[in-house]
C-alpha cells in the first residue's frame, strides 16, 4: 500500500495470511485467518499476540529523573512525581481548554521516563513534548517494536521465555533479558485481561513474536479484535471516545488525576486547562461517558444520536459501538447529559432513521482480570 | 444462479427469485452478528436498500437487484446471523421476491463471469 509505513513484523503478518488495512499511517493486520470473533474469544480464554509497534515510544530524560518528572507534570494532570521506580501510570495530555490531546502511558524506569503514545497523534505529541519540556531531552525510539501479549495464558507463555515476568504485578515495568536482548516489559494492556506489553529492538521483534506464537496457547490478533476487546473493557479509543472536545471529567477519567494535582493537593493544577478540569472535578461536568446496552440485537455504532424516549432533542451520542463477542450481544459507549447518566436509565438511539431502546450501563461491561 | 456486481446471487425458484450474497462477499464482511430484513409484502425498486448486514467490523447494505415484491424473508437469520458466513449460498438466503418482469434477470452475470470479476 502506497505511502504507508510498515512495522518490523510486516512480513510475518503477511505469512500468517493477515488481512492488512491502512491504520494511522501504517499497514496493519485487521484480522488473521480465524476472524475477529474467534481472535477475541481466544484472547479472553487463552492468549493473543498483538503487534502494536505503530504506537510511539518516547524517552524523556533530564539531568535528574526528578527534573524530567516535574517538567512532564506541566503537560499532564498526572502525579508523575508519584510514580515509583518500576511502575507505570495512565496519563493524558490536556490542552488549554481542558480537552484531551492524547492519552498515554508513563513509566518510571529509574533513570528516565518511557512514554507510549498513540500512533495517529505521535508526531504532534513529540512536537508538544519537545517544545514544552524545558531542560529535557525527548527521544522518539524509532528502532524498537512493541508487542502485546494479552489473556489468562500470557504469564505462562511469556515466563517460559523470560521467567522474571511472573513476579510482576499490574502496571509494573521492568527491563529483562531475553537471549541477550533487553526487553522493556510492563504488565498492562488494552483488553481488560492480564497481560504484558513488551518493547524490543526492531531487529529481534520477529524472533520474539515467533517464539511466543510457538506456544499452543498463543495466536496472533488483529486490530478488529483489539477494538472489540477494549470496548468490552470500557477503555477509551483516542479520536473516537476522547479528543480535544472532551474533558477528563466528562470522559470519566478522574481516576487518572491524582490527589496531588487536585485542589488542595501538594502540586495543585499547573497543567493545561487546569482551571476547567479542577472545577469539573469538584462540581461535575455537563455530560458523562457511559456504557449503552442496546435492548435489541443490532449493534449501535459511533455517530448514533441518543434521545429521551419520544423526544426529538438529542441528549447524547455514541462514540464507539459494536458487537461484544464475550457478552454475546451488542455494546456501545458514548456521552449523555449527566442527569441521564445513571445506570439503568432507559434511552433511545437513532439507527438508520429508527429509534432503538438502549439502557445506560456501567463500564467496563465485563470485569477486568488484572494481577494486582 | 445469476450474480450482480454487488456480490449478490439470484436463484429462480418457480415464480420467485431468491436473493443472497456470495461466499466472496461473506468472507470480505467477516463474522456476521446481525441481519436486518424487510417485512414480507414490501414493494421495492431496484437499488432500494432492503437488508442490513452487521459484521463485527461494520454495517453493510444490500440493495434490491430487481423491482418487485418481497414475499418471504429468512427469519432464521435473526437468531443465527452466523449462517451468512457458514452457508452463504444455501441456508443464508435473505429474501424471496416476486418479480414483475422476469427479463430483469437477463442482464446479470453467470457464475463464470462473476468469478472473472472477483479474480
Amino acid at each position: 500500500m502506497p505511502n504507508l509505513s510498515r512495522t518490523p513484523l510486516h512480513d510475518l503478518h503477511c505469512e500468517l495470511d493477515a488481512r492488512m488495512v491502512p491504520f494511522a499511517g501504517y499497514e496493519m493486520p485487521v484480522q488473521y485467518y480465524d476472524g475477529v470473533l474467534w481472535e477475541h474469544l481466544h484472547t479472553r480464554s487463552s492468549a493473543g499476540l498483538f503487534d502494536v509497534s505503530h504506537m510511539g515510544q518516547v524517552r524523556v530524560c533530564a539531568d535528574s529523573l526528578e527534573e524530567a518528572q516535574i517538567a512532564l507534570e506541566a503537560l499532564v494532570p498526572v502525579s508523575v512525581l508519584g510514580i515509583p521506580e518500576g511502575r507505570q501510570r495512565y496519563g493524558l495530555f490536556t490542552d488549554e481548554a481542558g480537552g484531551i490531546l492524547d492519552d498515554l502511558m508513563i513509566a518510571n524506569r529509574g533513570d528516565d521516563l518511557l512514554l507510549v503514545v498513540n500512533a495517529a497523534t505521535r508526531a504532534q505529541d513529540i512536537a508538544h513534548l519537545s517544545a514544552n519540556l524545558a531542560g529535557c531531552s525527548v527521544t522518539p525510539l524509532i528502532d524498537r517494536a512493541l508487542l502485546a501479549l494479552q489473556g489468562p495464558a500470557s504469564e505462562a507463555a511469556l515466563a517460559a521465555l523470560v521467567p522474571g515476568v511472573a513476579e510482576m504485578r499490574f502496571m509494573d515495568t521492568s527491563a529483562l533479558d531475553w537471549n541477550g536482548v533487553e526487553l522493556w516489559v510492563s504488565r498492562s494492556g488494552y483488553t481488560g485481561e492480564d497481560g504484558y506489553e513488551v518493547s524490543i529492538p526492531s531487529s529481534r521483534a520477529r524472533a520474539l513474536a515467533e517464539a511466543l506464537l510457538a506456544s499452543e496457547a498463543v495466536i496472533p490478533i488483529g486490530l478488529g479484535a483489539r477494538d472489540s476487546l477494549r470496548l468490552e473493557a470500557g477503555l477509551c479509543l483516542y479520536g473516537s471516545d476522547i479528543d480535544t472536545s472532551t474533558t477528563p471529567v466528562e470522559a470519566g477519567l478522574e481516576w487518572a488525576i491524582q490527589k496531588a494535582r487536585r485542589r488542595g493537593g501538594e502540586r495543585e493544577g499547573g497543567f493545561p486547562g487546569a482551571s476547567r478540569i479542577l472545577d469539573e472535578l469538584e462540581s461535575g461536568a455537563p455530560r458523562r461517558r457511559v456504557g449503552f446496552l442496546p435492548d435489541g440485537r443490532a449493534p449501535i455504532r459511533a455517530g448514533a444520536r441518543i434521545f429521551r424516549e419520544g423526544s426529538d432533542d438529542p441528549v447524547g451520542e455514541v462514540t464507539s459501538g459494536g458487537f461484544g463477542p464475550s457478552l454475546g450481544r451488542p455494546v456501545s459507549m458514548g456521552y449523555v447529559e449527566t442527569g441521564l447518566s445513571g445506570t439503568g436509565t432507559a434511552l433511545e438511539a437513532e439507527v438508520r432513521g429508527k429509534r432503538m431502546p438502549v439502557t445506560v450501563a456501567d463500564l467496563p461491561f465485563r470485569p477486568s482480570t488484572f494481577k494486582r | 444462479m445469476k450474480y450482480t456486481e454487488e456480490h449478490e446471487w439470484l436463484r429462480v425458484d418457480g415464480d420467485l427469485v431468491v436473493i443472497g450474497i456470495t461466499e466472496h462477499a461473506a468472507e470480505q464482511l467477516g463474522d456476521v452478528v446481525f441481519v436486518e430484513l424487510p417485512e414480507a409484502g414490501t414493494q421495492v425498486s431496484t437499488g432500494d436498500d432492503i437488508v442490513v448486514i452487521e459484521s463485527v467490523k461494520a454495517a453493510s447494505d444490500i440493495a434490491a437487484p430487481v423491482d418487485g415484491e418481497v414475499v418471504e424473508v429468512n427469519d432464521a437469520l435473526a437468531d443465527t446471523p452466523g449462517l451468512v458466513n457458514a452457508d452463504p449460498l444455501g441456508s443464508a438466503w435473505f429474501v424471496k421476491m416476486k418479480v414483475g418482469d422476469p427479463s430483469q434477470l437477463d442482464g446479470f452475470m453467470s457464475e463464470d463471469e462473476y468469478r472473472d470479476m472477483i479474480a
